[in-house]
């Protein structure tokens, strides 16, 4: 699959999501609906990306290394770790419970 | 913008700092997932917002479909949106300028900017953080993707783990209070439930459908959501306590009911 169009695509979106804030009348999108709508997308989205990239295997949910490095980085988020950090734990977490035999 | 003795500079600094390092592992996990380098550096370069860019390869990493992850990196730069509001209220850039602040026009500039009072203050924020974010998450993409490079294997070097620790930690500052913690668990749900009967790539958009229908049926504050992946103000994923004397931390204005 060659990917180049839709990277590019999602790039000019990105800018362009920018720039509507700069030209649309400020009323239009700073009501407590859009940024409530805005606010919502982003947590919802974080927390999808999260949940697939750590169970799903294609169409199948599993609980593999992965699962461990979401646990391990919860860990180090509620010690107050540094982003680098928690991914660092993630990382390691999921590579020494794939030594261990899990998944 | 020289004036190192102002404070909006040197927190601009610091946060391009602890941003642009993060860039390693978005480099890393990019090529991870398969994208190659020129593809990685294109992303840091023109979409420039990091958790869509994320987004972006987490869903392609995932088995999802170039159109699945363009969806799931252009919602999730909808907030871009609010802050450019906010930015152009505050800065009102004009020419070239306006473009330039447009592309910098990020989690981590907005926060800058709008946790300052001075108008002179809260332009060189922005642009400090917003620049000096762009310089070094675009240096160290490159780096983190010569790493993943050489690293061979990814899921032997439990990249797939840094993925899902990323992506927690991207949401983790944004969960300050149970609406937003609500709404991460229903759309965490909501995806589980749709990953066996959809194609990959697809549970995450089923995820912003429930989010947005939520957002816009929702009573709830309407700052939820918005705070920065590296509150400049408030340190990571704690900033309640050490923003709460700044009447005008990130935000502050909306909350107040202003503009």
């Amino acid at each position: 699959m060659d990917l180049w169009p839709w990277i590019l695509l999602a790039c000019a979106a990105a800018f362009l999501t920018k720039l509507s804030g700069y030209l649309v009348p400020a009323e239009l999108l700073e009501n407590p609906r859009m940024t409530r709508v805005a606010g919502a997308l982003t947590i919802g989205l974080l927390a999808a990306l999260a949940t697939v990239n750590a169970f799903a295997s294609g169409q199948a949910l599993v609980v593999d290394a992965r699962a461990a490095a979401l646990l391990a980085a919860t860990a180090a988020l509620l010690l107050r770790a540094p982003f680098l950090v928690v991914v660092l734990a993630g990382a390691a977490t999921a590579a020494l419970a794939r030594l261990a035999g899990l998944g | 913008m020289k004036s190192v003795s102002s404070p909006a500079v040197r927190i601009g600094l610091s946060i391009s700092l602890a941003t642009g390092i993060y860039g390693l592992s978005f480099g890393a996990l990019s090529v991870a997932s398969g994208l190659d380098l020129p593809q990685t550096v294109a992303l840091s370069a023109l979409m420039f917002t990091g958790g869509s860019q994320f987004a972006f390869i987490g869903v392609v990493g995932g088995g999802g479909t170039g159109a699945a992850a363009f969806g799931a990196a252009t919602l999730l730069g909808v907030r871009n949106a609010v802050y450019g509001v906010q930015m152009n209220a505050l800065l009102r850039p004009a020419g070239w300028r306006r473009a330039a602040a447009v592309q910098v026009t990020i989690d981590e500039s907005a926060a800058t900017a709008s946790g300052q009072t001075d108008p002179d203050e809260q332009r060189r924020g922005f642009w400090t953080a917003g620049l000096g974010v762009f310089l070094l998450w675009n240096i160290f993409t490159v780096a983190g993707a010569l790493l993943g490079n050489v690293l061979g294997d990814p899921r032997a070097w439990g990249l797939d783990g840094a993925a899902v620790a990323a992506f927690l930690a991207l949401l983790w500052p944004r969960l300050r209070s149970r609406e937003p913690v609500a709404i991460a668990i229903v759309c965490a749900l909501a995806t589980a439930l749709a990953v066996p009967l959809a194609p990959p790539g697809v549970p995450i958009l089923v995820a912003a459908v429930v989010a947005g229908v939520w957002g816009w049926f929702g009573h709830g504050p309407a700052r939820e959501g918005l705070e920065p992946d590296m509150d400049p103000y408030g340190g990571h994923g704690g900033g309640a306590a050490l923003r709460a004397p700044n009447p005008h931390g990130p935000g502050a204005g909306l909350r107040d009911g202003g503009h």
